[in-house]
């Protein structure tokens, strides 16, 4: 079986997505606080606790500099965590896969369908974190409105990258591994609470090749200051690209761990 | 409805099912029966098309498992050996949004939903969590969201496990009321009387191999004959018996004796080897499968 052979997919890809969209809303109230939450805590900690040493970065006050970082670790977290630990608990533990795979669905649109509402998470919770950050004045508007789409692009890619140690983690457990030897470093060098111009040359390219929250600070940071970089189109790019090979290959490794 | 032809499944080079054949007719109730690890759930997986068979031919109302899986899931309803009920959802939503998959538009869905809870006495719990039910409701629940398509064929894996005999007693009820509104029923079990008792024909599988096929009553004549007469292994009785020429086997500390004629052998043993327990007694499925698969345990 290919790694890489295209998914063959109808309309019920959205079945499997309207059922995870249905057990979010039943909790909406717990659902909607924290990307409300979060971003006010690292504002204080970081932006006007740090930021009254720090006042600009990189000729950007520092809050401005840094609330695109959080609504970008937002999108990251919202898609990864979804579709590593969530989607592990609904494969293993629930065993939703297998009885949704009992049906017409094939197991391609239930693993798509898991990927399009990461992605979806992503693009609520920025959302939500809009008028929170232009409540303090952090983010150009309409500009920054842009996220709002961006938000569920840049999701997907990070689901895509979830779904994948999804297929291949033998347990819950080793899920940790990814969460603190991929996340946690894009977290921090990605660009996201300083400049990634102040990293060694190497690494500065490394970044850019294997943290794709590298990429996503960068649009995010361009649309929320509204100053286009000539980087842009690279970053999106690579994203799309990206985005493409991990999505059809989280599916085939999916379809290989649950299809014997 | 289903046709198997020296069907083959292995996994890395381990055969699950070997070569078997097998062909369920519409309308009946088709039992698999063997001891765990035979290669039930195996072939039920290849039926369902959630498990590429490796060999030979699986055909579902006409269409290969391989090829047409969307086409024929669209017309099965699968109870699986493990309740995979959605526990984030309610007993309604549970049903709701199994009926999306199927396309089923909500007006329909809400309508068969309602007749659906009645059918299995649930409708009292249609707001309840999944968590709260008991075995019995959980299953009853699996029942009747595997027919919200209204499937032609229904596939039961172990449709009674850990349940209590009064839950068992409904779910029997509610088989037999299937197939008399023509779905056409395969099911797995180890529970031997509820084989004998659903099963209009049925096949005794062990290492992924069929060892007998037929009605219930037909395949206890055929491999028993039609009594069992028990007594105390002992170099006297079997003596006595090779005398007679009788069919026996040996357990441990017990022969059992298969015949047509229980009065005849019991005199004759009465007579020869007095003073020992004789126990005579209809045979039984059980006696069939035991005789078939052995006492050794499995895995």
């Amino acid at each position: 079986m290919s790694y890489f052979k295209f998914p063959e997919l109808t309309a019920l890809v959205w079945k499997v997505w309207l059922r995870n969209r249905d057990v979010f809303m039943k909790t909406y109230r717990v659902n909607f606080l924290p990307p409300l939450i979060e971003p006010l805590l690292y504002l204080f900690a970081l932006g006007f606790g740090l930021g009254t040493y720090i006042e600009t970065m990189d000729g950007i006050p520092y809050p401005r500099f840094i609330a695109p970082a959080l609504i970008s670790i937002s999108i990251m977290n919202s898609a990864f965590f979804e579709c590593t630990f969530g989607s592990y608990v609904r494969m293993y533990y629930q065993k939703t896969f297998n009885a949704i795979i009992a049906t017409p669905v094939s197991i391609e649109e239930v693993i798509t369908g898991e990927l399009l509402w990461g992605a979806t998470k992503s693009l609520i919770n920025a959302t939500i974190m809009l008028p929170v950050l232009a409540a303090f004045k952090l983010i150009e508007l309409p500009h920054a409105l842009l996220i709002i789409p961006f938000a569920f692009i840049a999701g997907f890619l990070f689901a895509s990258i979830g779904m994948c140690f999804t297929a291949i983690s033998p347990n819950i457990s080793t899920l940790n591994y990814p969460t603190f030897l991929f996340i946690t470093p894009m977290f921090l060098f990605s660009g996201t609470f300083f400049p990634l111009k102040l990293l060694p040359e190497p690494l500065q390219y490394l970044a850019l090749t294997a943290l794709p929250l590298t990429h996503v600070v960068s649009i995010t940071r361009a649309l929320t200051l509204a100053k286009t970089s000539n980087l842009l189109i690279f970053n999106l790019t690579w994203i799309l690209t990206i985005s493409l090979i991990l999505f059809i290959l989280s599916v085939n490794l999916m379809k290989k761990r649950l299809i014997t | 409805m289903i046709v198997a032809k020296g069907l083959n499944k292995s996994f890395d080079g381990f055969v699950a099912v070997d070569e078997i054949s097998f062909n369920v007719k519409e309308g009946e109730i088709f039992g698999f029966l063997g001891p765990n690890g035979a290669g039930k759930t195996t072939t039920m997986n290849m039926i369902q098309c959630i498990s590429p068979k490796t060999s030979g031919t699986l055909e579902v109302m006409g269409m290969d498992v391989n090829t047409h899986q969307r086409e024929i899931k669209k017309f099965l309803g699968v109870v699986p050996q493990e309740n995979n009920l959605d526990p984030d959802l309610t007993v309604y939503e549970n049903l709701l949004a199994y009926s999306r998959y199927f396309n089923i538009p909500r007006e329909i869905a809400e309508k068969r939903i309602d007749e659906l809870l009645n059918f299995v006495q649930l409708t009292g719990k249609r707001d309840t969590l999944i968590e709260p039910l008991s075995g019995g409701m959980k299953r009853r629940l699996v029942l009747i969201r595997a027919l919200i398509n209204k499937p032609k064929i229904l596939i039961l894996d172990e449709p009674t496990v850990g349940l209590d005999p009064q839950a068992r007693h409904l779910i029997w009820e509610k088989i037999k009321s299937l197939r008399s509104r023509g779905v056409t029923i395969v099911l797995t079990t180890h529970y031997l009387e509820e084989a004998a008792r659903l099963c209009d024909r049925l096949v005794i599988m062990d290492y992924g191999k069929i060892l007998a096929e037929g009605s219930p009553s037909e395949i206890v004549r055929e491999y028993i004959g039609t009594d069992i007469v028990e007594t105390e292994n002992d170099p006297s009785v079997i003596a006595c018996l090779k005398r007679h020429a009788a069919r026996f086997e040996t357990l441990e500390d017990t022969v059992q004796i298969y015949t047509e004629n229980p009065q005849e052998i019991t005199y004759q043993l009465l007579k020869e080897c007095p003073s020992r327990p004789i126990t005579a007694r209809q045979a039984s499925l059980e006696d069939v499968f035991l005789k078939l698969t052995g006492k050794k345990l499995r895995e």
